[in-house]
């Protein structure tokens, strides 16, 4: 069996796939953008009614710094320092760029309790420091790798992977960060849906999961993860989406394309 | 104008030196990158599956668009250099409307009307996939090659006349007699250069392409699709292999260009 | 890339009797279905696309498209690139001439090969355009030179692409220049800047601008060579195409559409301008000469 792949900034994707690109299975940043292919027809509402929640994988959000950390980056505070440059995509097409901005602002704002506090950090941040729009975790990493910013906000196997390809970067995980959960799910109107749920059920074998936490990605297996734990530090604070009070009612409220609070402030920030 | 001896020495190498430096030297660091680990990295880079694939869509886009732009540039040249009519002017200014078209517009022109929420989005939800599918990019590289061949043959037509053709006309021929015996004929060097352009164009394309195509590789990556993605994912020297294999073509193409401009010279005298 | 200059030259009817016309006619009387054969195909291809940008740009209407037209990223994305294009215009428009003058003026070995090497900017893949300018100016250069992301990558990469323009516009112009005219001057007592001036460069001056608008078109419209080494930092090197695909990826089509209509529309009235004044400025020369 062979599988090909696509890869695009998540939201580009989702919409894609809506259009009528063809996929037997997707793999997003995040779950809105599974949710929209549920709305369209093309995912089962079921998708994440089983213990799995659809999820075999996920990282944190990481920061990723010039090797030797030179402007001594360890803290969301760090990157309201005058003159640091920070690299995230936009949440306008890229799903990853929702987690990298949802995890200052939970820290900030203490779980969504004081919602201005944290709204107040993302619009300082946009404002003032990030100058690029790149249109996926993909191109934001090129970005920061070709020499621009000093500081990448992105996931930890991301850092990972880059810091495994030689790359002259290191990365830190802030003491308090966010939980990044990808969903997976398989489209149902695929040519191909038996080989694809086998495929989706292979993510979340002992086998499957061992792959995962070799790339670099946090397994959602307790056993794995403990085999894994230290390549995965546990953060002092990891904040998840569900304190947040879930994606369907995060979403809307922060990322919705025209109202959002969060969009609204990217959009202002960057025209 | 008689140059004296510095004058002509500082025009030519100044001249050389920005033609080399533009060009040359870019050029030539991308070939010692793709040749520097020898030959076998270069030849195992390119015939990956991924690659191979890629070849066969690009070839299969040149397969459709040639015919395609030969069988209705040629009589759309024959109307603009024989025919009067009115309106001409306006078709004249249509085909080479393509050449002031930004290939991402291209793209998003295409979406635009073939997209499934766009003007003739209907024929999406038919199961008939357009943008997404290889019809998405045959017509985006149809759009960007319209004014090659008509543009090469028209002035040909233009300057050959109609004699040889009212001659075979009086000795009893049919119209496609004439037209397959005295006018493809008299026609070839310019519609090979006109083919050779559309070829090079179409295997070239990026910025349209990137916009409708789903980049799925086997079904809609071509070969500068395979170029951006290898770049993306971090395998730089396969893009520099799969670079210099275009740039192979692209020479190719040049050299193809040179012996033409050549035949069509003898031809005219 | 001649005949694309050669479209614009006045075109004679062909004297003939009406006697061989009628018989003409006859043989190529399909006139009224070849013109419908070929306005259906290049509506289908050209026009109805082009149709659909604009019906999409007026969908939120007058409003909407100046909005986003005049957004601060639009105007950013358009002072980027007017700049740059300008830039570039001019540099390869003198260094075009003087390139185009040295291929038919002088001679020496290895003549062929430049000549030959002027086309590969128009035949090589716009990508693998960018990637041979990243490859030398970009973080890994050999030379330390390090343009990317800044407005100088993005202007190398579109001098890359755009110097064959003027060159090929102006060398066959070049060369079927009258001497005699030159020699005329000379022996008058003309020094060699007064004959390049009042005589050679009249002459070229259509040329020299259609090359020019054509280079300029390009240049604007440009993408793929300029997406690698030019980063998008908006306000620094984020060109229009790429805030056009920018907004496609956010699914702002009506702004993307917007953007889209600027473009062409500065395209065509640049040629448009251009081909006027080359045409005024070749009138002037016939009735002068």
């Amino acid at each position: 069996m062979a599988v090909t792949t696509s890869y695009g900034a998540s939201g580009d994707q989702s919409r894609s796939v809506v259009d009528g690109k063809p996929a037997d299975i997707v793999n997003f940043s995040v779950e809105p953008d599974v949710t929209r292919l549920v709305k369209a027809g093309k995912v089962s509402p079921e998708w994440n009614s089983d213990v799995t929640k659809g999820i075999p994988f996920g990282s944190v959000v990481s920061l990723v710094v010039r090797k030797g950390n030179p402007k001594s980056i360890k803290d969301w505070d760090d990157l309201l320092q005058p003159g640091v440059e920070v690299v995230t995509p936009s949440p306008l097409s890229s799903g990853s760029a929702k987690w990298n901005l949802l995890a200052p602002y939970a820290s900030k704002s203490d779980g969504g309790k004081d919602q201005q506090a944290g709204l107040d950090y993302v619009t300082k941040l946009v404002g003032e420091h990030v100058k690029t729009r790149p249109g996926s975790g993909r191109e934001a990493t090129d970005l920061f790798l070709q020499g621009t910013g000093d500081v990448l906000i992105s996931y930890e196997n991301e850092a990972i992977n880059i810091e495994r390809q030689g790359k002259e970067v290191e990365h830190v995980n802030p003491p308090q960060t966010f939980k990044i959960e990808n969903p997976v799910a398989v489209v149902n109107s695929s040519a191909h849906l038996d080989k694809a749920s086998a495929l989706k059920n292979f993510l979340f074998t002992q086998q499957g999961q061992k792959i995962w936490a070799q790339a670099g990605f946090r397994p959602v297996d307790p056993a794995v993860a403990a085999d894994f734990a230290k390549d995965f530090p546990a953060p002092q604070k990891l904040w998840t989406i569900g304190d947040l009070g879930g994606w369907g009612s995060v979403d809307p409220a922060l990322f919705d394309k025209e109202n959002g609070a969060i969009t609204t402030i990217y959009k202002k920030a960057t025209g | 104008m008689i140059l004296s001896p510095v004058a002509r020495f500082v025009t030519r190498y100044l001249a050389l030196g920005y033609v080399l430096i533009l060009v040359a030297v870019p050029v030539g660091l991308i070939l010692w990158r793709t040749f520097a680990p020898g030959f076998g990295a270069f030849v195992a880079s390119i015939t990956t599956p991924a690659a191979l694939s890629a070849l066969q869509v690009s070839l299969l886009v040149v397969a459709i668009v040639v015919p395609l732009n030969v069988i209705f540039g040629v009589p759309t040249a024959l109307l603009l250099a024989r025919k009067r009519f009115r309106g001409k002017g306006a078709l004249q200014a249509i085909v080479d409307l393509p050449f002031a078209v930004s290939p991402v517009v291209v793209g998003v022109a295409l979406i635009l009307l073939w997209g499934s929420s766009g003007v003739l989005g209907f024929a999406d939800n038919l199961g008939f996939k357009i943008i997404f599918g290889l019809p998405g990019i045959v017509l985006a590289s149809i759009f960007v090659t319209v004014p090659f061949v008509i543009r090469e043959v028209e002035p040909v037509l233009h300057e050959l006349g109609t004699d040889q053709e009212e001659a075979a006309a009086t000795l009893g021929a049919n119209w496609w007699q004439t037209f397959w015996k005295i006018t493809l004929p008299s026609i070839r060097w310019g519609l090979t250069y006109g083919i050779v352009l559309t070829v090079a164009r179409t295997l070239g394309e990026y910025g349209a392409v990137i916009m409708v195509s789903s980049n799925l590789p086997g079904k809609s990556q071509t070969l500068t699709l395979l170029v951006s993605d290898r770049y993306n994912r971090g395998s730089e020297y396969g893009a520099y292999a799969i670079s210099t294999l275009l740039m192979m073509v692209a020479v190719l193409v040049l050299v193809a260009q040179t012996v033409l401009e050549a035949r069509r010279g003898k031809a005219k005298s | 890339m001649t005949a694309a200059v050669d479209a614009d030259t006045f075109r004679p009817e062909s004297p003939r009797g009406s006697g061989r016309k009628a018989l003409a006619r006859g043989r190529w009387g399909a006139t009224p279905a070849l013109a419908g054969a070929a306005s259906i195909w290049l509506s289908v291809i050209v026009l109805l696309p082009l149709a659909a940008i604009v019906w999409q740009s007026g969908k939120g209407g007058w409003p909407a498209f100046v909005k986003a037209a005049t957004s601060t990223a639009a105007l950013n994305a358009f002072r980027v690139t007017l700049t740059v294009a300008v830039a570039v215009t001019l540099i390869n428009a003198v260094f075009g001439l003087l390139v185009a003058w040295v291929l038919t003026r002088d001679d020496f070995p290895g003549k062929r090969l430049i000549d030959a090497v002027i086309d590969l900017p128009f035949a090589l893949p716009t990508i693998v355009a960018s990637l041979v300018m990243l490859a030398l100016y970009g973080p890994n250069s050999p030379v330390n030179l390090h343009l990317q992301h800044t407005r100088w990558g993005i202007g190398v990469a579109l001098l890359f692409v755009t110097l064959p323009f003027v060159v090929r516009t102006v060398q066959p112009v070049l060369l079927e220049l009258d001497r005699e005219a030159e020699e005329a001057a000379a022996s008058l007592g003309a020094n060699n800047r007064v004959i390049f001036t009042r005589v050679i460069l009249p002459s070229l001056l259509p040329a020299l601008l259609t090359g020019a608008g054509l280079a300029f078109s390009r240049a604007i419209g440009e993408f793929g060579s300029v997406v690698l080494i030019g980063g998008a930092v908006p306000g620094e090197t984020e060109v229009a195409s790429q805030w056009i695909r920018t907004l496609i990826e956010n699914d702002d089509r009506t702004g993307a559409a917007a953007i889209s209509i600027v473009l062409l529309v500065v395209s065509f009235l640049v040629l448009f301008v251009l081909r006027a004044v080359g045409t005024r400025a070749a009138r002037r020369e016939e009735r002068e000469a």
